[in-house]
């Protein structure tokens, strides 16, 4: 089975409970940071600008390098701006920082948890360390523990846990305050794909439970294709498309029909009449068959099918391909994310 | 001091004792040290200084005393080395808990050390006839605000260096034999040349471990006790200072 089939798609807008005021979750202008590595300047974040309603599920997209991380890490107070300012739950980011972090709930890509504490201890020392009472404390580790699966290891050392389960007491750390409003920095890198399915299925349900607003990075295509609502592709420091995956998808990649033809020549034919019934922003013309750009391709299809029935073309198969959030990519940078994957751009690597 | 800087200290010092509780090995594993200079260095000091063995311990132990949590505290940085390696340094960081808690419940730490090795050490030169003076408590309490100031100052250092522990480990350990040999810890220092004795003088740790010979021989009102008292307030006053500045930084 693969992720994709483990994964489910996010509750929609109208599943969740409607009395979040509309309201800003997140503000940032010109949010700007560079990194001195001896006498080399990188500009991880180049002006960044971001608008986040209450209630959004966003995913940051980008290869390794992209700013991601840098950007997260500015929002949640851990790294001082460059230039540029940002509004997290209301707060100031720089001004305030004490009040943003009582706000958000924050997964790292690391792993929260001390390696050598226990489960229960480390869910209670947060809950404390964020204002709650001794035993409010505990109840709400208790809580926590049995929403995340994890009251099996409540005594384990956290070095002894799986990364799974890891991963999933480092998200019950960054709820223990309820926050409305939760970073994800990579939450399923390095997660088998049924960890991640697991992981997901949480993070979905509790959202739906509390409506928290989630803002999310990951270099997973899938993950950001069926997880998100809302996805910033973001490339060298810069955002270079917002907007949902399938609105990306459709405007920036498109379908693909491939048709199969009989004849040697017919690819030329299929492709003119293709461009009488519809939109087509490109075409791969082989000898027996042709690969068309087109908005929508299931909805082409039928009428391209008839057409060239009449048009005396012999199909001899068809096919609509999807296009991919890597489509959008290699349309938006003319590289694929997973070939990006592997050149590291900025100290954000190697931090 | 807030009440929420109180209760935030308090609290990161429960965290960061719970581990050492639990497997309370980890402090008697910081012994072995220690332990192997009283028995492979003690003996060569009694038949170098012909005083004997009981006079050469009442001289010795103290120095094995202040020695012991030498190395731990200045080594614990190690321990914040790791969490900012796997990310749970980041986590507390993202809390809204003070900044100067966040290292002073850490630093505080280093006092529980202090008094368990002190107590582990007493019981086991006591029967070769150590003799501690009730005194020795003060030079305890002395102790451990060398090892909060010497901690402090090794967080500093791990959050310095932030992921590349190999630094940490190459400034502690350039920095911890200076300052053990020109403390007199191992050897007294009034046979020595005048330079060396000048530069002894500047060495807080030199005067610690004056205070501890003098205390644990049972004299509080003599000079050394009240130098050594200075020098371990004002190391852990600069630990303090700069390890608070150090985690304020980190936050930003």
């Amino acid at each position: 089975m693969t992720s994709h089939a483990l994964l489910q798609a996010p509750p929609t807008v109208a599943d969740r409970p409607a009395a979040a005021p509309p309201a800003l979750a997140i503000s940032a202008r010109g949010l700007t940071r560079r990194f001195t590595s001896g006498s080399q300047v990188v500009e991880a974040v180049r002006g960044l600008d971001l608008d986040v309603a209450d209630g959004e599920l966003v995913a940051f997209l980008g290869p390794n390098g992209a700013g991601k991380s840098t950007s997260l890490r500015m929002l949640t107070t851990l790294l001082a701006p460059t230039s540029g300012h940002a509004t997290v739950a209301g707060h100031d980011v720089v001004a305030h920082p004490a009040a943003v972090r009582r706000a958000i709930g924050y997964v790292g890509q690391g792993n929260g948890a001390g390696h050598n504490q226990r489960v229960r201890d480390e869910l209670v020392v947060q809950g404390r360390a964020y204002g709650l009472g001794g035993a409010e404390a505990r109840r709400r580790a208790d809580e926590l523990l049995a929403a995340l699966d994890l009251e099996a290891l409540a005594g384990r050392k956290v070095s002894t846990l799986s990364g799974g389960q890891r991963r999933r007491l480092d998200v019950a750390l960054g709820l223990v305050h309820r926050p409305r409003l939760l970073f994800l920095d990579e939450p399923s890198t390095g997660l088998d794909p049924h960890s991640r399915a697991n992981l997901w299925e949480h993070i979905l349900r509790l959202r739906a439970e509390h409506g928290m607003t989630i803002f999310l990075t990951t270099h997973y295509l899938d993950e950001a294709d069926t997880m998100a609502e809302r996805v910033l592709v973001m490339d060298h420091g810069r955002v270079i498309a917002d907007d949902t995956p399938a609105a990306l998808k459709a405007e920036l990649a498109g379908d693909r029909i491939v048709i199969g033809t009989l004849g040697e020549h017919d690819g030329e034919r299929v492709a003119r009449i293709a461009r009488q019934l519809g939109d087509v922003r490109g075409a791969d013309v082989g000898s027996t068959s042709v690969s068309l750009r087109v908005a929508d391709g299931a909805a082409l299809l039928p009428d391209l099918l008839r057409a060239l029935d009449a048009g005396s073309v012999i199909v001899r198969s068809a096919e609509v391909r999807r296009p991919t959030l890597d489509d959008v990519f290699l349309a938006l940078t003319g590289r694929s994310l997973r070939e990006s994957e592997s050149t590291p751009a900025t100290p954000e690597d190697v931090r | 001091m807030s009440t929420a800087v109180i209760h935030d200290t308090r609290l990161v010092l429960h965290r960061e004792l719970r581990p050492l509780l639990s497997e309370p090995f980890s402090v008697l594993f910081s012994l072995i040290q220690p332990l192997f200079f009283l028995a492979l260095f003690g003996p060569l000091l009694v038949s170098v200084s012909g005083l004997g063995e009981a006079a050469s311990l009442q001289w010795f132990v103290p120095g094995i005393l202040v020695m012991s949590a030498l190395f731990g505290a200045s080594t614990t940085g190690a321990n914040l080395s790791q969490e900012i390696h796997t990310g749970s340094h980041e986590r507390m960081l993202v809390t809204p808990l003070s900044r100067p808690a966040l290292l002073m419940g850490r630093a505080l730490k280093e006092i529980v050390p202090v008094f368990a090795q002190a107590a582990l050490i007493v019981a086991v030169v006591v029967p070769f006839g150590f003799d501690p003076s009730p005194a020795g408590l003060i030079g305890l309490v002395i102790l451990a605000a060398f090892g909060v100031g010497l901690g402090s100052l090794s967080y500093a250092l791990a959050l310095a260096v932030k992921e590349q522990d190999w630094i940490f480990w190459t400034v502690q350990q350039t920095l911890l034999f200076p300052l053990m040999l020109l403390s007199g810890m191992l050897l007294p220092l009034d046979d020595g040349p005048s330079w060396l004795r000048v530069m002894a003088d500047f060495n807080p740790l030199k005067h610690v471990v004056d205070a501890e010979r003098t205390l644990f021989a049972g004299t509080v009102g003599d000079p050394t006790v009240l130098y050594g008292a200075l020098a371990a307030l004002g190391v852990a006053a600069v630990g303090l200072w700069v390890g608070i500045r150090g985690m304020r930084r980190a936050a930003a």
